[in-house]
Order: C-alpha cells, then sequence, then structure tokens
C-alpha cells in the first residue's frame, strides 16, 4: 500500500452561500506498482481527488499519507517540496510552455531544484530521445503535432524521476490511434515499477488490459472499486 | 524645514516602510487569532498564502531600511555645508534634539530586522510552522519601532533651523565636555583597548564553545552586541585618531570620507555584518528543542557562528591595521 | 548553498527567456522607468555640479568681505577704515575691491565690472568673460564700449577669460582702477567693500565679531556662510523641481502596478503551469523578483547614463534654463562629471524603491496561483 486517503473531504467556498462540497468522506488505498483509473463524469470530483493525491491541493478533513508520511495538513511549502520529488503529472491540455523549446519545457520542473546544469541536460535529452523526440529537441513547442505534444508531456513528468505517474484526461485530446499508442507507452512506465493514477471516462483507457483496478466514482463519492 | 531631494527621499521611505509594515502587522493579527495549522479550511490556506506577503513585504522593508540609514548618514554629511559649526555629519545630527534618536533607532530596527528574518527563515523550514505566533508578535512589536522612527526623522527635518550654531565632533567627542560621547571619547585608549579585544575574546569562545557544544547560542548573540558596542566606542575613543592621524579628533562619521581612504567603510561593513549574524546565530540557536527545526537549526545555526566569527575577525585585524599603519603616536595618553 | 546559487541562475535564465518573449510589453514598461530615471537623474547631476562648481570658485574668494551700511543699505567704504581696523589676529592681508555692476541696454544683459589692481591692465584696456565676447562677438584687440552718464569709453579688449570656470565668470568685465572710478564717479579713497584674508577657518567668526565691534557700521560677509547659503538654495531648487515631478513619478507608480496586476492569460497560465509542474510560491516570487530587478537595473544605468551624458556632455541642454535662472548671457561650460553615494541612493528611492513597492502585492497575488488551478 501506497498511498492511503481516509474520511476525505473538500469544500470549496466554504461559508458562503455557494457553498459545494466536490468530494465526500472517500477512504480509498492505491497500491504501489500498478495502474488505477479514476473512472467518471466530468463533476464526478475524479480531478479534485486526483489533485489532492498528488499533493497539488489540500483536503478541507481527513487524513491521506504517502507511505508512511502525513501529507494532509502540510503547508503549501512542503507539499511542493514532497509533490516534486514524488510525483509526475501529465494534463489533458499537456499544457506545455508556448515559445520555450521542448527541451526546456522538460527541464521546466527541475529548475527549482537547483541541479547541476549539464547533468539535468544530459537526462533531459536521454528521456528526449528515449520518447523518440530528438529530431524536435530543439524546436519551440508549439510546432510539434499532438502525439508529439503528449510525449514531451511525459517527458516533463519524468524529469525528476518521480516515484507515482498522475495522469488527467490524458486521452482527451488524441485520437484512437494516438490513445492507444499512449496506453503503449503506460505499460512501459509500470513495468520500470513507476505508480500510476489515471481520471478518465474514455474506454479506450478503462478498457485496456493496462489499467489494472477501475475506481468510479459519482457526485464527490467512490461507487465501486 | 529643508526640501532636499535626499531629505524627500528619506521622508517618503520612513513613510511607506511604516505603511507596509502596519499593512503586515494587520495580517499578522488575523494570523495571531486565527492560524491553525491542523486545519485545511481555506481560511487557513489564506492566511498560510498571506505569510508569503509578510515576508516579502518585512524582506524589502528592512532592506529599505539599510539603505535609509546609508542615505541618512551620507545626507548628513552634505548638509554639514548648512550649519554654521557642521563640518561632518555630527554636527548636522547635533541640529536639533532629534537626529541622534533618529540614527539610533534606524540602528536597532536593523538589527531588530535581521532578528526578524532570521527567525522567518527558520520557521519557514519547520513543517508545522512552529514560530508563525512567536515572529508575528516580534514584528507587532517592531511596528511601533519604525512608526517612532518616522516621527522622529520627520521631525528632524522639519525642525532644522539653520540659524541654529551646531556643534561638532570638535566638542561632542571632545575629552572636556559633558554628556555620554564625550564620556565614550575620554575612555582612554588603554580601557577601549581592553573592553573591545575583551569582549572579542569572549565572543570568539563563545562562539567556539557554540561550534564544539552547540550550546550557548544566545550567549554568542549577547556577546556580538557587547562586541558591537564596545567596538563602536573604541572607533570613537582611539581608532579614529589613528586614521585621522590627529590625537584629539575622537569621530564616527568622518572616516567615512574620502580624505581618510573610506576607512570607516572597512570597519563599519564587517562590524555591522558581523554583528547581524550573530544575532541571527543566536535567535535560531535558541529554538533547537522543537522537534519539526531540530535538523535546520543543527545546519544553520552553526554556519551563522562561524560567519560571525569571520567577520568579527576581519573587523578586528583592519581595526588592529588602521591603528598600526597611522603615523600618529600618542605615547603621552599612553600611561 | 551552491543549489541555491543554481537555482538563482535558473530563475534569471528562466526570467530573460520569457522577458525576451514579451518584448512589447515590457519595453514600454523599460521605456517609461528609463524616462523617469533619466529625468530625476539629470536634475540631480546638474544642480550638484552646479553647486560644486560655485564651491570650487568660492573657494578661492576671500574669508570675510567687509561692506559698510549708511541706513541699512550697502554703502562705499573709505579706505582709512582699513587702518581703523587696526591689527587683528589671524587676517593676513586686508583689501579694498573695487566692482559693481553694468548693465547693456543693447543686449539686455548685465555685467560685473571689476576693478582689480593686482592685473596689469592700462586705462585703455579691459579683459571680458567669454559670454560677453559670444554675445556681442568681440575677439581679443577688438573694442568694447561702455556708456556712463554722458559719456562713452572705449577699452581694446585684452584678453578673454578662460571657459573653465564660466559659470561665474561669464560676464565679468575686468578694468583698471582709475578707468573704473572715471565711469562711475567713485572718488580716490573710497571702495566697493574691504576683503580680508584669514588663515584659520576656526578663526573666521572670531575676527568678524572684532570688526562689528571696532566698527559698528559695517558688516562682515563670511564665505562660508555664502557657501552655505548656496549650498541650501541648489539643494532647495532641486528639492522644488523633484515635488514637481513627484507626479511624473505618482503616473509611473500606478502604470508599474497595472503592468504588473494586470496579467494577461498567457502570463497566468505560464505560472499555473508552472506551480502545477513543481514551483513553489516562493520560486515565482523570486522569478518576479529577478524579473523587477533586471527591469530596474536596466532602466536605472540606461536612464543614469542617458543623463550622464546630457548633463557632462551636452551642457544639460533640455533644462539649464529651468536651474540656472534666465541669464542672456548663458555660461556654455562643461561641468566636470562625478558621482557620489548619496546621489545614487536618493535616486535608488525616488525610483526603484517605489516600483518595487508598487509591484510587491500584485507579484505576490500571481504566485499564490492555486496549483491545480491548471487542472480546472
Amino acid at each position: 500500500m501506497l498511498i492511503s486517503l481516509s474520511d476525505i473531504n473538500k469544500v470549496f467556498n466554504q461559508g458562503k452561500h455557494n457553498e459545494f462540497h466536490a468530494i465526500r468522506d472517500i477512504s480509498l488505498h492505491i497500491e504501489a506498482g500498478k495502474v488505477t483509473c479514476l473512472k467518471g463524469s466530468s463533476g464526478s470530483g475524479k480531478t479534485t481527488l486526483l489533485s489532492m493525491i498528488g499533493c497539488l491541493s489540500r483536503p478541507t478533513s481527513g487524513r491521506i499519507t504517502l507511505e508512511n508520511k502525513i501529507l494532509s495538513g502540510l503547508p503549501e511549502r512542503f507539499l511542493t517540496d514532497i509533490r516534486r520529488h514524488t510525483f509526475g503529472f501529465i494534463f489533458q491540455k499537456f499544457n506545455l510552455l508556448q515559445g520555450l523549446s521542448v527541451l526546456e519545457n522538460v527541464m521546466l520542473p527541475a529548475y527549482p531544484l537547483g541541479l547541476n546544469h549539464k547533468d539535468l541536460k544530459a537526462s533531459a535529452q536521454k528521456l528526449i530521445s528515449h520518447f523518440g523526440l530528438d529530431r524536435v529537441m530543439n524546436n519551440p513547442v508549439e510546432w510539434l503535432s499532438g502525439g508529439e505534444s503528449q510525449r514531451v508531456a511525459i517527458c516533463r513528468a519524468l524529469i525528476n524521476d518521480p516515484q507515482i505517474l498522475i495522469a488527467d484526461e490524458p486521452t482527451a485530446n488524441l485520437d484512437t490511434r494516438l490513445s492507444q499508442e499512449f496506453m503503449g507507452l503506460l505499460d512501459e512506465l509500470r513495468k520500470t515499477g513507476k505508480t500510476i493514477l489515471i481520471t478518465s471516462h474514455d474506454p479506450i483507457v478503462f478498457n485496456s488490459p493496462v489499467v489494472d483496478r477501475i475506481v468510479e466514482m459519482q457526485d464527490g463519492q467512490i461507487m465501486e472499486s | 524645514m529643508f526640501l532636499s531631494p535626499a531629505i524627500l527621499a528619506l521622508i517618503l521611505v520612513s513613510a511607506v516602510i511604516s505603511l507596509m509594515l502596519i499593512l503586515a502587522s494587520g495580517f499578522a493579527i488575523q494570523v495571531l487569532q486565527k492560524w491553525n495549522i491542523n486545519s485545511g479550511s481555506e481560511l487557513q490556506l489564506n492566511l498560510e498564502r498571506r505569510t508569503y506577503l509578510i515576508s516579502t513585504l518585512l524582506i524589502w522593508a528592512f532592506a529599505s531600511e539599510l539603505i535609509s540609514l546609508m542615505l541618512f548618514i551620507y545626507n548628513a554629511e552634505s548638509m554639514s555645508g548648512q550649519f554654521v559649526g557642521a563640518m561632518c555629519a555630527t554636527g548636522v545630527l547635533n541640529v536639533n534634539e532629534w537626529g541622534w534618536p533618529t540614527l539610533f533607532l534606524k540602528i536597532a530596527i536593523f538589527f531588530s530586522g535581521t532578528i526578524w528574518l532570521a527567525l522567518n527563515y527558520l520557521d519557514n523550514k519547520g513543517f508545522d510552522y512552529p514560530l508563525v505566533r512567536v515572529k508575528y508578535l516580534l514584528l507587532l512589536l517592531i511596528v511601533p519601532m519604525v512608526i517612532t522612527e518616522f516621527y522622529m526623522q520627520t521631525r528632524y527635518f522639519m525642525e532644522m533651523n539653520p540659524d541654529v550654531i551646531t556643534s561638532c565632533c570638535g566638542s561632542l567627542f571632545s575629552v572636556d565636555a559633558k554628556g555620554v560621547a564625550s564620556e565614550v571619547s575620554s575612555l582612554t585608549p588603554r580601557q577601549a583597548i581592553i573592553a573591545m579585544y575583551g569582549s572579542g575574546l569572549l565572543l570568539m569562545l563563545s562562539g567556539t564553545w557554540y561550534l564544539l557544544r552547540n550550546k550557548g547560542g544566545l550567549l554568542f548573540s549577547l556577546f556580538g552586541l557587547t562586541a558591537f558596542i564596545t567596538a563602536i566606542m573604541s572607533i570613537i575613543s582611539y581608532i579614529s585618531l589613528y586614521i585621522y592621524e590627529h590625537p584629539h579628533h575622537h569621530c564616527p562619521f568622518c572616516i567615512l570620507k574620502s580624505g581618510h581612504d573610506y576607512a570607516g567603510y572597512t570597519l563599519y561593513i564587517p562590524l555591522f555584518l558581523a554583528t547581524s549574524l550573530a544575532l541571527a546565530a543566536g535567535t535560531i540557536s535558541y529554538w533547537k528543542k522543537i522537534p519539526s527545526l531540530n535538523s535546520s537549526v543543527a545546519v544553520y545555526a552553526p554556519k551563522l557562528v562561524y560567519l560571525a566569527l569571520i567577520f568579527f575577525n576581519i573587523f578586528y585585524i583592519l581595526a588592529t591595521w588602521w591603528v598600526w599603519q597611522s603615523n600618529l603616536t600618542m605615547e603621552s595618553i599612553w600611561q | 548553498m551552491i543549489e541555491f546559487f543554481r537555482k538563482q541562475a535558473y530563475l534569471i535564465d528562466f526570467t530573460m527567456s520569457s522577458l525576451l518573449r514579451r518584448k512589447g510589453k515590457n519595453f514600454g514598461l523599460l521605456l517609461v522607468y528609463t524616462l523617469i530615471v533619466f529625468m530625476l537623474a539629470s536634475v540631480m547631476l546638474f544642480s550638484h555640479s552646479l553647486r560644486k562648481e560655485a564651491g570650487i570658485i568660492l573657494q578661492q574668494s576671500p574669508e570675510i568681505i567687509v561692506q559698510r551700511l549708511v541706513a541699512g543699505r550697502h554703502a562705499l567704504i573709505p579706505a582709512e577704515y582699513i587702518q581703523k581696523m587696526g591689527r587683528l589676529r589671524g587676517v593676513t592681508s586686508k583689501k579694498g575691491r573695487l566692482w559693481g555692476y553694468f548693465y547693456n541696454p543693447v543686449v539686455k544683459a548685465n555685467y560685473t565690472v571689476m576693478a582689480p589692481d593686482h592685473l596689469d591692465l592700462s586705462t585703455t584696456e579691459v579683459i571680458i568673460g567669454a559670454g560677453i565676447a559670444r554675445t556681442i562677438g568681440l575677439g581679443i584687440g577688438d573694442y568694447f564700449t561702455m556708456r556712463s552718464n554722458n559719456d562713452t569709453f572705449s577699452f581694446q579688449v585684452k584678453d578673454i577669460i578662460e571657459r573653465n570656470s564660466e559659470l561665474v565668470t561669464t560676464d565679468l568685465v575686468l578694468i583698471s582702477p582709475k578707468a573704473y572710478r572715471v565711469i562711475t564717479g567713485i572718488p580716490e579713497g573710497q571702495f566697493t567693500d574691504i576683503v580680508l584674508s584669514v588663515r584659520n577657518p576656526r578663526e573666521v567668526r572670531k575676527v568678524a565679531e572684532k570688526l562689528v565691534q571696532k566698527l559698528p557700521d559695517i558688516r562682515p560677509v563670511l564665505r562660508e556662510e555664502i557657501l552655505r547659503t548656496y549650498d541650501s538654495i541648489f539643494a532647495w531648487r532641486q528639492g522644488i523641481v523633484f515635488v514637481l515631478l513627484i507626479g511624473a513619478l505618482l503616473a509611473f507608480v500606478i502604470f508599474a502596478w497595472d503592468k504588473a496586476s494586470g496579467l494577461s492569460a498567457e502570463e497566468k497560465r505560464e505560472i499555473g503551469i508552472l506551480k502545477a509542474v513543481g514551483w513553489e510560491s516562493a520560486d515565482i516570487l523570486h522569478m518576479k523578483f529577478w524579473e523587477g530587478i533586471i527591469i530596474s537595473l536596466s532602466a536605472f544605468m540606461l536612464g543614469y547614463l542617458a543623463a550622464y551624458l546630457h548633463v557632462f556632455y551636452s551642457s544639460a541642454v533640455l533644462f539649464e534654463s529651468v536651474l540656472k535662472g534666465w541669464a542672456t548671457l548663458y555660461p556654455q561650460f562643461k561641468l566636470v562629471p562625478f558621482i557620489d553615494g548619496l546621489q545614487i541612493a536618493t535616486l535608488f528611492f525616488f525610483t526603484i524603491f517605489p516600483y518595487v513597492v508598487a509591484t510587491i502585492i500584485p507579484i505576490w497575488k500571481a504566485s499564490v496561483t492555486d496549483p491545480d488551478a491548471i487542472m480546472r
């Protein structure tokens, strides 16, 4: 067991007339080395839950532990530190920085760590060539195709060598062929021992043999898992 | 009332710093009342975000305070032509009763700022922000100092009267006059030397003790402060005489002038730096018993002690060197 | 420690590239910022060097000038006053001076006419200041005319005064004492004033006190007092100009605030992405801090350099009339370049400090963006 959540609640606009319970009393265990998929329609709270697991936000109440460390209640300064060493993120719209080259985009998450520039560049280049992007390494990211952008986003997620990979609706902007290609890449990553967490409502994802476990969500609660 | 750009700048800066601190202390009061690190509520999240703003405001406020201290002295120096009897900053500070208190307050704020920033830095290393209340209480204590400084400085400049014949370093720091300044000047070099090198020795010993045993951090700060005071007294009492090569010129400001090779900077910069570091070291070392800070204290406090010792040593070496290379011989006073 | 510096290097690198990616927006800010620094720095450099110049000139003037007052007004002083003063301790020389002003209606200018006795001028010779020579178009050997009550006197220009201290000598006319007495009708045995040299500056006041006791109808004017007046007048004029410029400064602060708080959607997205991929609020704050430093330092250096060139190499063409007063005989002098700490620190507080204060809150707001905002 890697990550465990108990009685997690997340409330937005607390105490105001538009108070909104995004997550209600969720308890969940996520195992190491597996691919887990959070399935549900938009508004079901899966992205909110994912962002709390990934230390992007804090639960209003409840307890999240990573291995034996308690994450909930840590201030942002420390959450960020854990996040950048533990989690890699792949976002729905890839979210690459326009105007920067592929190489720079991949190196970006490591900037605040203050690593040796030569080493960092070398590991970024290794990742980029591993994902077959040598040819476009120094091109600005706005020249890339959808599939290439996706692979740059994966490289960026892996630059700090995280244990856990988090992907939010990774196939939403990809066609079927590219989606399947993406699942293939995930499988490869799983084989290297990464724990993977995906949210999706795309059947290509949750019907894929790569996914070990499906957690279905609705209205901020878990329906079945 | 004088209206020169430097004076305008000084008044403006004090006013803005006061406003920044009032703003920060408003947040500080909210934090003191509502802070609950264990809560994940939006209120707590907002308070935590506010701490970034407060830190940023204060870093800038204290940095500006340091530059304003320098500007204050430069300005006093440059205005010496405008008052009868003023030959350097001392005379201009003597123009009315607000000059010296303003200067002392600026120095005090600078050192308090150092302590606050050290505390803040350390607190940010503890995952549960254990010093949050301490540091914001301290902030609330600094705010009145800053406002008082603004008030005193404004009155100092408003009440400057060019008709007043002021007394300059020649009379203020003379052995025959009365008052604290002349008491300092009339310290015999022997007393001053014993005080300065004696407190320096105590400082070195307590620093070494801290580095070896991890004990006595506050004592080290205290000796640092004592070393600062004895160093300033020594500058007035005898070091300046050697720099001026004049047996009766006890002035802590004229040594900043080009005519004396800017000797003052070589003394004041290491001295102020060393004292700040020593104060920061003591501040940090005090919290080693808090579990979340324990490891940070163990990393940073010895570093600060070490740096403080280096800069104090630089000061002592330079001070000794200025005396040693001087052509002035004061055998008559060496009884 | 090394990580800290490397991290700052990465942040600076990133900041530079992000500044360059938004050239338009940042160029506008840089331009306005530079202009503000330029204006303030020009005023400071210019009036400060005028003050210095005046100080240098006065350094050569006598320590005490003795004037006689009749009914509270400056009157001619009889030569026997020199004897009446007697021996005063510390006074090294006593001398009567002849000088006055002369208005030339043709060029509408006032000349300062002096009749020094140490110059070997014959009664028909004259030495004039460069400003006069320029205005009327005279060279050495030409004739210079002065009209008194009924008569017109012509003098041959023997020399034109060098330009290194032109500020004060520009309108100067030097003639022989004899000629001066003829033109002005000042009888022999009378002087405009008497000047005393005192070697030890500490004795000046004592000497002045003694003079007033001995000769109650005189007024001693001390050099240090003139210097002090100059000092405060120049500081005051500079202050007035600064107060006038505060409006511009305020506009700049609002502009900077607006620029810093009006982040484009693109910039907001960028900060959101950075936070999501693992940058912390403090990292964003540092990055923005470097951005401010880069812009401020560029503006400060460009503005200061431009002001320096403006004041010392183009003689402050833009506003010399404001600070020097409107004189027809314009001095055309090159000021001696210099830089001092007081000025830099003052300028810092009038430019970089307001910029920083104006941008703290907007920057903080940007830096505390929710890290998960990008996922919503």
